[in-house]
């Protein structure tokens, strides 16, 4: 897509997307949000600078691998944290030792849980895009 | 050190295969991944030991999540019943890593090995999770996790042969439905009884009195997990699905996949319905699944003795001899379902087994094993055919292998409750399997061999995860009381549920 007005607006709305993902995963505790919403959000920004510029252009913002990576360490965030817990002498999930007070403690453990969510969510989604984007029918399949 | 993992087991079990999943997932070293892979299935294992000792004086452990009591929260039960499947997968688990490595790196894109580690892991996770769980939506949420990474482990077979890619297709759709199913009648208790949890619900739906919601409830969370256990007129994702999976994938599978789903029946009619039993006279239930049972029993022995195609074979047997554990379980007697557990555990035994060296052989001979293939295979590859051989007498039901225990259990307890005929069908549909299994060993010996191969030397890494299922195989053969025991312990915590 060979539009200027196009891409000098995605330029623009680029980072203001991403900004309002943040706000929508750390809000989510008070309002409406959270992780799910916040990722899809997050990715709608970089699924939006790969359809105006082009998929290889995305690549280089964020590479195929570090993608993964991020997946990855998404789910490993929400089950480590987890851990942390259950390593802490509670049951598996509970957050009440996270913090001085219980309350505190849900508090850090459920951000940290729904930090994780978004990320993966975000990346779950760009690397969907990326394999639809990437498939070529007839073709043996690269990446 | 020791009591906190005491205290956390039932928990362990689950998270260890679900974290290494991930770990392994961003490993670029394929012989690393399988080496994080191994680590922990074998943790998941000596956790599973634990747990046994656990509650062989325990009998009865549960664990909230988050501190959350139920009936918010979720809670994971591991009561005498529950252990045996969770010994099944562990053990099955273990043994089939150990296995999987050359075949992967065979069968398996180079790029994709690392991935599919994490998918394999998270299959064991998602089986373990669904047997432990006591929350009925929990398991839906780890019946999704186990089918979906199942179903792209059957599809990664598309590099051997792309009907993978169609078999994976059939199983997510028919899966999909299956879940859906599920979680409709899970949806439908919620609404009436306001509770998700199992126990709770036993006890909150005797008190609904005849209630339609219930009965449709009980219906589509029978049909929906029915699906995935394969029983018979449902079971037609599961051929293809073995027969077209990478090997050590159709290993895993079909060893515990179908025994974790028909636990899952047992549980949600003896468990959640066992209360309500009386009201809504489940009785005429047992005779329809009686019927499919033997249906199965018949179907899957003579769709076998006409395949070609040993994996799909394999398959086939399978579908009847699930129809044998349904056969018990519709028995609704203390000894039916007794005998159902035995040959869950010992039909697990047995088609690890004789999967494995099949595959071993399509390994060696780098061919698809079929039934002319095969000819002459077995002089060549001692070692694997004697394993196999093993395993197909106690497939069969010879005296001194699992087989035979579970024959023996399963026509008594057809015996007691129903007269002779069922008796009479059992070793009729017993018999007929002696068909394919005697056409598969007289193939592999007597026939003259049709392939042109080099002489094979068989890997001590293939064969000694096989001869130890041949071991357990005869050894549960000939000292079955350990099953025997947990089994009847099992079926009588089950039957006293009912009211």
């Amino acid at each position: 897509m060979d539009n200027l007005i196009l891409k000098v607006c995605t330029k623009v709305l680029f980072t203001p997307i991403i900004l309002f993902g943040l706000y929508v995963q750390f809000h989510g505790d008070f309002g409406p949000g959270g992780g799910f919403q916040a990722g899809v959000i997050v990715a709608a920004a970089f699924i939006l600078y790969a359809m105006v510029f082009s998929v290889e252009d995305c690549k280089v913002i964020m590479p195929p691998k570090l993608n993964f990576f991020l997946l990855a360490l998404g789910a490993f965030l929400y089950g480590f944290v987890g851990i942390i817990g259950l390593i802490l002498g509670d049951p598996y999930l509970s957050y009440d030792v996270l913090g001085t007070t219980k309350e505190a403690g849900q508090h850090i453990g459920i951000l940290l849980v729904e930090f994780g969510v978004g990320l993966t969510v975000c990346n779950v989604m760009i690397s969907l895009f990326y394999s639809f984007a990437n498939f070529n029918f007839g073709k043996k399949n690269n990446d | 050190m020791m009591p906190f993992i005491i205290k956390n087991l039932p928990i362990l079990i689950v998270i260890t295969p679900l974290m290494f999943s991930l770990i392994v997932a961003v490993l670029n070293n394929n012989r690393l991944a399988w080496t994080f892979s191994t680590f922990a299935s074998f943790l998941t294992m000596i956790f599973t030991i634990l747990l046994c000792f656990e509650v062989s004086y325990k009998s009865n452990i549960s664990y909230y999540l988050g501190n959350w009591p139920p009936p918010l929260g979720i809670e994971y039960v591991i009561d005498r019943i529950s252990i045996i499947p969770i010994m099944i997968v562990s053990v099955i688990g273990l043994i089939a890593t150990l296995f999987a490595h050359n075949f992967f790196t065979l069968e398996i894109d180079e790029k994709l090995v690392s991935k599919t580690y994490s998918l394999w892991l998270l299959t064991i996770a998602g089986l373990i999770g669904l047997i432990t769980t006591a929350d009925a939506f929990n398991l839906f949420v780890f019946l999704e996790i186990s089918s979906l990474s199942a179903v792209a482990l059957v599809a990664l077979g598309s590099k051997v042969d792309r009907k993978a890619l169609v078999a994976g297709y059939n199983y997510l759709i028919l899966g999909a439905v299956g879940a859906t199913f599920y979680v409709i009648g899970v949806g439908l208790l919620y609404g009436v009884t306001g509770t998700l949890n199992m126990g709770d619900l036993a006890q909150k739906i005797p008190a609904l009195g005849l209630n339609k919601s219930v009965i449709v409830a009980f219906t589509f969370m029978m049909l929906g997990i029915m699906v995935k256990a394969a029983v018979f007129p449902l079971h037609i994702w599961l051929p293809n699905a073995y027969a077209y999976a990478p090997s050590p994938v159709s290993v895993l599978l079909a060893a515990t996949s179908t025994k974790v789903s028909i636990y899952i029946i047992v549980r949600i009619s003896y468990t959640i319905f066992g209360s309500s039993y009386e009201i809504y006279s489940f009785e005429s239930l047992r005779y329809i699944l009686l019927y499919l049972a033997i249906l199965a029993m018949f179907a899957g022995t003579i769709m076998a003795i006409f395949e070609k195609d040993v994996k799909k074979l394999l398959a086939h047997s399978s579908v009847a001899q699930i129809g044998y554990i349904v056969l018990g379980i519709s028995l609704a007697t203390s000894t039916g379902i007794a005998s159902s557990f035995i040959h869950l555990i010992n039909h697990a035994l047995i088609k690890a087994g004789l999967f494995m060296s099949i595959v071993a052989m399509g390994y060696y001979t780098l061919k698809r094993i079929d039934v002319k293939t095969i000819a002459g295979l077995g002089r060549q590859l001692p070692i694997t055919f004697f394993s196999f051989v093993i395993c197909a007498l106690s497939l069969a039901g010879l005296p001194l292998t699992v087989g035979f225990i579970s024959k023996l259990y399963l026509i008594k307890a057809a015996y007691i409750s129903e007269g002779i005929w069922l008796p009479f069908l059992i070793l009729v549909s017993s018999a007929l399997s002696l068909i394919y299994i005697w056409k598969l060993i007289e193939g592999l010996w007597y026939n003259e061999k049709s392939l042109k191969i080099e002489k094979i030397k068989e890997l001590p890494e293939i064969y000694l995860p096989l001869l130890v299922i041949a071991f357990l195989n005869i050894y549960f053969g000939v000292d079955a009381s350990l099953i025997i025991d947990n089994s009847f312990i099992a079926s009588d915590a089950l039957m006293s549920g009912i009211k």
